[in-house]
């Protein structure tokens, strides 16, 4: 049981962390999210006592960090691999941890078997691959057994074996009753792995609910309809219908509709009412991932730009025009915030600035895009905050298809 | 079709205690028996961490090297070219001081390293979550390392000493004063300059930094105080000469540079002083700092 309350730190006039109040229960996996640089790190290092916060506490248990009695036996942390002197082998590594703590020897090579180290226990760690880091620095979090494990980024750098190995090993731990804390940015291993999540962004509390929530929260879920090709009529009169009933409606390319804030039966009764036939009528739930970036994406502090490579080219001939750069390309694209009557938005998050690439783009132009050719202003109930342009999201960035 | 969702109350939650009987949430208890450390497992922690690198054998290694050879070679040197008479009166034990003052150096190195190389790796706060008593870490640190200097430089030391006493018929008979002082309080002495080394190791976080600094300490005053020509600075030219590091290692040979500076078991007190004070400075910055 981890209670974050009021957590502040400054480093200097950089405010790392800010009133951050969340707690941790045990016998659930509780992910930790945030963009780079949103004081995830200095979060985990706050409880585990390393730095002192600026203002508010954290404890553990009830008590701060370093008042725990035999803290190691009650709180293991894998912080990052590299905090490990590389001229010790793996084997004296933990071996001087567990001499610290009063953790009788042999449970060493336990924790060594555990994490599939023992091969090279006796090799110094500083020719370990960036897995076998993880690995070593897992063994250390399971050295003393305890009631509440930290991992930041425990998944980097390992093998798909080692990944399937650490999902199950955080869902055990946690069946054991206790209490697991993970921070990580693999969108789709949070979504298998975590039951509860804290989102942070710029130091402060974004989100603490559950994933199911959190996506159900975070994302613009829909229904898909689509009349007969045939017929276009029957669609602008199923169109008209809906957006009696309350309903918005996005025209997709394809020619379906994209519809939100009606439920499916009632959708289904108003086709039927309008004597509309539909040839497809489907629920469809956002990923983890675009409910995550719908979220964060005013919290971002670190944007990638398009690499415009400006400094390389060579100066143009006369009359020649400089090649348009792809919008969108390679870049993630802006996630539309949830329409108002979607659970609203319940954070208050900076809101109304289009993103860098708002226009739709169209990247894989060739295949066709679900999303793409939105329509630019949906009717907007009257107390609604005000809404960026809907843009295209990329197919192959967001998987709304298989929900979690 | 999701349902709203009310943003989550961050103080509004239960007050209720983990660890209480009757928690709503289930709880874990090792089968591991829990028991209450304290400094003695601290110690052993740190003698696994210092007998696991490497560089504490390469150090030490190039530190005994360094003394008996030097130490043996200027015996044998100064054996096979003294003069009838030129070593009556002179403490045999005197000539090992020059591997001394170059083992110094690997003293100071081990003694940085044992603090700052786990700043430099990031070891150290591993160490700390482990052990969030800072204090002990750090007292765990000084004892074990002070230890293991004493010892190797003591054993060193004393090897050379035989060998000089040995070899040197000329020289006058160690008195059991100066065998204390030309043995353990010598080795007493390197060890202690090897623990301020530790001690600014932890305040520095920077091996190269610190080394440099304790090499700056050693050296320094000796070089500055020759490029002091003006008569004005006469005073400080002296002082900086009587407690140069290399003038107090020959106080324990009662040969000193000069006649004004430390003498007896002075440098042994000034050394205990200031590796106090930098103790006591570097426990509080540590309590202070962020790891």
């Amino acid at each position: 049981m981890i209670e974050a309350v009021g957590l502040t730190k400054r480093y200097g006039d950089k405010t790392a962390v800010y009133n951050l109040s969340f707690q941790v229960r045990p016998g659930a996996v509780t992910g930790f999210l945030g963009p780079n640089g949103s004081g995830k790190s200095t979060t985990m290092r706050m409880i585990l006592g390393l730095d002192n916060p600026t203002a508010g506490q954290v404890t553990i248990g009830g008590y701060p960090y370093p008042k725990l009695p035999n803290a190691p036996r009650q709180v293991g942390a894998l912080l990052d691999a590299k905090a490990v002197h590389g001229g010790r082998s793996a084997r004296s590594h933990l071996l001087c941890l567990a001499q610290l703590s009063g953790i009788p020897a042999r449970r060493v090579d336990e924790v060594l078997g555990v994490v599939g180290l023992q091969e090279v226990a006796r090799k110094r760690s500083k020719g370990f691959s960036l897995g076998m880091g993880q690995r070593l620095g897992i063994a250390a979090a399971l050295l003393g057994d305890p009631q509440v494990l930290l991992f930041d980024e425990p998944v980097n750098g390992l093998d798909p074996e080692g990944i399937l190995w650490v999902r199950n090993l955080m869902k055990a731990l946690a069946a054991e009753g206790r209490t697991v804390f993970v921070s990580s940015h693999l969108m789709s291993e949070m979504a298998l792995t975590a039951d509860h999540l804290i989102v942070i962004g710029r130091g402060q509390l974004l989100a603490d609910m559950s994933v199911k929530d959190f996506i159900s929260a975070n994302s613009a879920d829909f229904a898909r309809v689509r009349t007969p090709d045939t017929e276009p009529q029957l669609r602008e009169k199923l169109t008209s219908a809906l957006t009696e009933a309350g309903g918005h409606v996005l025209p997709e390319q394809d020619g379906a509709l994209r519809i939100t804030g009606l439920p499916l039966p009632r959708i289904s009764d108003i086709a039927h009412d309008a004597d509309v036939r539909l040839w497809e009528l489907s629920p469809h739930q956002a990923s983890l991932e675009e409910a995550y970036m719908r979220m964060t994406q005013g919290a971002v502090d670190y944007r990638s730009t398009v690499d415009q490579k400006s400094g390389l080219m060579q100066p143009l001939p006369p009359g020649a025009q400089p090649p348009m750069p792809v919008p969108g390309q390679g870049q993630p694209d802006w996630y539309a915030p949830p329409p108002p009557q979607q659970g609203g938005q319940p954070f208050a998050m900076p809101q109304g600035q289009p993103g860098p690439y708002g226009a739709p783009g169209a990247p894989g132009a060739g295949q066709p895009n679900p999303y793409a050719q939105p329509a630019p202003a949906a009717p907007q109930t009257p107390a609604a905050p005000p809404q960026p342009p809907v843009s295209a999201a990329s197919a192959d960035l967001t998987k709304p298809e298989d929900a979690r | 079709m999701s349902t709203p969702q009310p943003p989550m109350p961050q103080t509004a939650a239960p007050d209720w205690q983990a660890a209480a009987p009757g928690s709503p949430y289930p709880t874990y208890t090792s089968p591991i028996p829990v028991v209450r450390t304290h400094l003695g497992h601290a110690i052993s922690s740190e003698w696994t961490k210092i007998r696991s690198v490497r560089s504490t054998m390469w150090t030490l290694g190039v530190f005994v090297l360094l003394v008996v050879g030097i130490g043996l070679a200027t015996a044998a040197l100064v054996a096979a070219n003294q003069a009838e008479d030129s070593l009556t009166g002179q403490n045999p034990l005197s000539f090992g001081v020059f591997g001394l003052l170059l083992g110094s150096m690997c003293i100071i190195t081990l003694g940085v390293l044992t603090t700052a190389s786990e700043y430099g790796t990031g070891m150290i706060r591993t160490t700390m979550t482990a052990c969030p008593s800072r204090a002990r870490v750090l007292t765990a640190k000084a004892i074990v390392f002070f230890a293991v200097a004493f010892t190797v430089t003591f054993a060193s030391v004393l090897l050379v000493a035989l060998a000089d006493v040995a070899m040197l018929k000329g020289a006058k008979d160690p008195s059991g004063g100066d065998w204390l002082k030309g043995t353990f309080g010598i080795s007493f002495y390197i060890a202690l300059l090897g623990l301020l080394s530790l001690v600014v190791g932890s305040i520095i976080r920077h091996s190269a930094g610190a080394v440099t600094i304790m090499i700056g300490l050693v050296l320094a005053p000796l070089v500055i105080a020759l490029f002091m020509f003006s008569s004005a600075l006469e005073k400080v030219r002296q002082a900086l000469f009587d407690y140069s590091i290399p003038n107090q290692l020959g106080a324990f040979y009662s040969n000193s540079l000069s006649d004004t500076g430390p003498t007896g078991w002075d440098p042994v007190w000034i050394a205990l002083g200031v590796t106090a004070v930098a103790f006591a400075g570097a426990v509080a910055l540590l309590q202070k700092r962020d790891v």
